[in-house]
C-alpha cells in the first residue's frame, strides 16, 4: 500500500510547486499601484455600502445539511455495492431497506418544502 | 558502517530510479494538462465564435493558435490585487485549494493500460472527496473576497456543488457495482466484456452523471454562480491577475477530469474499438476532445437555469433516479450471480 501511495505525495508536491512558481513570479514581475480606489471591492461602479458579509437565506445552511446526511448515507451504498458478490440477497434486501429510509427522508423533506427554492409561496400553498 | 555503505545499499539504485521514474511521469501528466488547459480556452472561443458566425482569435499567430499563450504572459504581469477588507489568509488560499484539487483528482486517472502516477484502490471515492475540496475553495474565495457579488456567489456555487455532488456519488455507484472495484484500471479492465463500456448497460447512471458533471464544473446551463448580468463573475469578481488565472485553469482542469472521469467510467477509458498502434493514449484523448466540444457545445445551445429549477432538478430528478439506478443494477446483479 505504502508502495502505491508515495507517487501521489510527489504528485501533490509537483502541483503545489508549479501553483507557488506562478504566483510567485507574478508577485515579481506583476505591477503594483497604491492608488485611493485600488483596494475598493467592486460593485458596479458605485462606493461600496455596508459590510460584505451579509445575513442570508438559511435554506443554503439547510442545504449544507442535507449534504452531509446524504453524502454520509451514499458511503454506505458505495461499501455495499464494492461487497455486492459477496452478500448476495442479504445484502441486496439490507441496502434495499436502508434505500427505502433514505427515500422517506427525501419525501419527508420534499413535502415539508425545504427542497422548495421558489419564493412567494405562502404556508396554505404548501 | 560508513556514510557511503548506508545509501548505496543493494537495492537503493532500485528505488532512486523507481522515484525518478515517477517523477518524470508527474511532470508529463502536469505538462500535458497544463497544456491542455492553454489550449482549450482557444478552442472553447473557437468553437463557440464559429457557432455563433464568428471567427474567434484571429489576430495572434496563424488563426490565432499563439492567443492563449499571448493571454497567460499577459496574466503574469498583471497586478494581484487585494481588495480592502478581504481576509488576506483565506484569499491568498482559496484559489490554490481550488486548482490543488482539481489537478491532483487526476492523478489516479489511466490514461492507458499501466500508466498511471497513483495506481490507488479507492481511485473512485478519492476523486469524488477531492471535487468536495473544490467546494472550499469556491466558498472561502467568496467569504474572504469582501465583496457581495463574490459573496452571493459563492453561496450559490457552494450549494449547487454540494447538492449535485450527492447526485454523481451515488450514479456513480452502478459502475462501482458493474466492476466490483473503486480502482480506475479495474473499472476500465472491467468494461472489456462491454462494447463501447458502461454506457449503455448504465445508460441511466450516465445520463446523471453527465448532468451532475455539468453542475459541478460550473457550466451552462448550470452557470448561476457566475451569471455575468447579475453576479459580474461571482466567487471570482474580486480576483485578478495571477490568481484570477487560478481559477480559471481550476475550471478547465475540472471539466477535464469530469471529462476523463466519464470516459474512464462509462465509455471503456483507454479502449476504442480498435488499436492505434503507437500511441496508446489515442483513444482516451479523442474522447476527451469529444468531450471537452460536448461542453461548449451545450453552452451555445441551452440558455441558463433558474436557481430554483436547478435546485428542484438535483434534489428532486436526479438524486432518486441515481438511487433507482442502484436498485436495478443491484437486482440485475444479484439475479445473474
Amino acid at each position: 500500500m505504502t508502495q502505491r501511495l508515495w507517487p501521489l505525495a510527489v504528485y501533490f508536491f509537483l502541483v503545489i510547486a508549479m501553483v507557488a512558481g506562478m504566483i510567485g513570479l507574478s508577485y515579481v514581475i506583476g505591477q503594483r499601484h497604491r492608488e485611493r480606489e485600488t483596494g475598493q471591492p467592486y460593485e458596479s461602479g458605485i462606493v461600496p455600502t455596508g459590510t460584505a458579509r451579509l445575513r442570508f437565506d438559511v435554506k443554503f445552511y439547510l442545504i449544507a445539511m442535507f449534504f452531509v446526511i446524504f453524502d454520509l448515507e451514499s458511503l454506505f451504498i458505495i461499501s455495499w455495492a464494492i461487497a455486492l458478490r459477496q452478500s448476495g440477497w442479504a445484502g441486496y434486501i439490507e441496502i434495499l431497506i436502508f434505500i427505502s429510509v433514505l427515500v422517506a427522508a427525501l419525501v419527508y423533506l420534499w413535502r415539508l418544502g425545504a427542497l422548495d427554492w421558489a419564493a412567494g409561496k405562502t404556508e396554505k400553498e404548501r | 558502517m560508513n556514510f557511503f555503505e548506508v545509501v548505496f545499499q543493494p537495492g537503493i539504485m532500485d528505488i532512486i530510479v523507481k522515484m525518478l521514474i515517477i517523477l518524470v511521469k508527474a511532470v508529463v501528466v502536469v505538462g500535458v494538462l497544463m497544456l491542455h488547459v492553454t489550449y482549450a480556452t482557444y478552442f472553447e472561443r473557437k468553437s463557440i465564435g464559429h457557432m455563433q458566425v464568428r471567427l474567434g482569435p484571429m489576430q495572434v499567430g496563424p488563426h490565432g493558435l499563439l492567443q492563449p499563450i499571448a493571454d497567460f504572459i499577459k496574466l503574469f504581469f498583471k497586478e494581484d490585487i487585494i481588495p480592502a477588507g478581504a481576509d488576506k489568509p483565506i484569499f491568498f488560499i482559496a484559489p490554490v485549494i481550488s486548482i490543488f484539487a482539481g489537478m491532483t483528482a487526476i492523478s489516479v486517472i489511466p490514461f492507458f493500460n499501466g500508466f498511471v502516477i497513483a495506481d490507488i484502490n479507492i481511485g473512485l471515492l478519492f476523486i469524488l472527496a477531492m471535487s468536495s475540496l473544490n467546494a472550499y475553495g469556491v466558498m472561502l474565495a467568496g467569504w474572504a473576497s469582501n465583496s457581495k457579488y463574490s459573496f452571493l456567489g459563492s453561496l450559490r456555487s457552494s450549494a449547487q456543488v454540494i447538492s449535485y455532488e450527492i447526485a454523481m456519488g451515488l450514479s456513480l455507484v452502478g459502475v462501482m457495482m458493474m466492476s466490483g472495484s473503486l480502482n480506475l484500471s479495474d473499472i476500465v479492465r472491467a468494461q472489456e466484456r462491454f462494447p463501447g463500456g458502461f454506457y449503455w448497460p448504465q445508460a441511466l447512471g450516465f445520463f446523471v452523471f453527465m448532468v451532475a458533471a455539468f453542475a459541478e464544473t460550473n457550466r451552462t446551463p448550470f452557470d448561476l454562480p457566475e451569471a455575468e448580468s447579475e453576479l459580474v463573475a461571482g466567487y471570482f469578481t474580486e480576483y485578478s491577475g495571477m490568481r484570477f488565472a487560478l481559477f480559471y485553469v481550476a475550471e478547465y482542469v475540472g471539466m477535464i477530469l469530469m471529462s476523463l472521469v466519464a470516459i474512464t467510467c462509462f465509455l471503456g477509458g483507454w479502449d476504442g474499438p480498435f488499436a492505434i498502434p503507437y500511441v496508446p493514449f489515442a483513444w482516451l484523448f479523442l474522447k476527451l476532445y469529444f468531450f471537452i466540444f460536448l461542453f461548449y457545445w451545450i453552452r451555445a445551445t441551452v440558455p441558463r437555469y433558474r436557481y430554483d429549477q436547478l435546485m428542484a432538478l438535483g434534489w428532486k430528478l436526479l438524486i432518486p433516479l441515481a438511487l433507482l439506478n442502484i436498485l436495478g443494477t443491484g437486482l440485475v446483479k444479484v439475479l445473474l450471480r
